[in-house]
């Protein structure tokens, strides 16, 4: 399986996600210049995290008019996986890939901590290596991560098993019902703050990340 | 010509840093004051003749978040 990593001036996991995804047998994975337009030869997509154009104006919003955006959407559109994590969350929000926004944390602090998520939908191409209700360590490393959407786009995400990970216990951001990471209806595009990528290796403290790359290459 | 947009967060949407400026204010001696929301202003430089339209077109698309955020925008 063959991953895109977007790179856009600002992006600071890329390399990370890059590493993390070199570790697993069967995949490989190259970046890709968001002034690029193709995505041609490519199984997969993932949108890494970071601070494109310097969070200007909002998080994500000069990123989603990016030459490569055009060809992600239509990636998206024909069924491609398309992971996006902490910025790349926020890009895919602004770009309409996902619904709601992200919104600055509640007690306004950057929080970079590790953060326990239950994985609230376990039959995703996403998450279907995890067991349902399991319990991951993860870090997240983020100042807008509070997920806001309406009441009506919240209750049709939780009505179509679209909340894929929540928050466990301590709620770091405010984020609306605890929502951690969201997938679109059709199952194929997924968006978290936390970052698996940085708990894939027993030297960073964590390995429970692993578990989101192996779903998607099982 | 001169464009200036304004960007606030909706009234459904928490303000937390509108909420820290009232605290602050009442620390600084004016206490009891009400909802303090934080926004931005924008001020673009338009061509002669540039399109009113075009412009809602990119405060609703660019530069305000209509999941989060109302724009108005005042041309002067």
């Amino acid at each position: 399986m063959k991953f895109a990593v977007i790179q856009f001036p600002g992006s600071n996991c890329d390399q990370d996600v890059i590493h993390a995804l070199r570790s697993f047998d069967g995949a490989e994975a190259e970046y890709v210049w968001h002034k690029s337009e193709s995505l041609d030869g490519f199984d997969a997509v993932v949108v890494p995290g970071g601070f494109s154009f310097g969070d200007y104006l909002r998080t994500g919003a000069i990123a989603r008019f990016s030459p490569i955006m055009k060809s992600v959407k239509n990636f998206a559109a024909n069924g491609g996986v398309v992971l996006g994590i902490c910025n790349g969350f926020q890009i895919l929000c602004e770009a309409g890939l996902l619904p709601g926004a992200l919104v600055r944390n509640r007690d306004l602090h950057f929080i970079c901590e590790h953060v326990k998520l239950r994985v609230e939908n376990a039959e995703t191409r996403f998450t279907k290596a995890a067991q349902p209700g399991a319990l991951l360590n993860i870090p997240i490393a983020h100042g807008e991560g509070c997920y806001f959407a309406d009441d009506a786009t919240l209750d049709e995400l939780e009505r179509n098993n679209q909340v894929l990970v929540r928050y466990d216990g301590v709620n770091p951001n405010g984020s609306c019902r605890n929502i951690a990471g969201i997938c679109n209806r059709e199952g194929n595009v997924f968006g978290l703050m936390p970052h698996p990528e940085r708990a894939c290796d027993p030297l960073l403290g964590s390995t429970d990340g692993r578990v989101i790359f192996q779903s998607l290459l099982s | 010509m001169k464009a200036v947009v304004t960007v606030m967060p909706k009234k459904s949407v928490l303000d937390p840093q509108g909420a820290a400026v009232a605290q602050a204010m009442d620390h600084l001696g004016l206490p009891h004051v009400g909802k303090v929301r934080v926004g931005r202003s924008i001020e673009i430089e338009l061509p002669e003749g540039a399109s009113e339209e075009k412009l809602h077109e990119l405060c609703r698309d660019f530069l305000s978040n209509p999941v989060i955020e109302d724009y108005e925008l005042e041309i002067r």
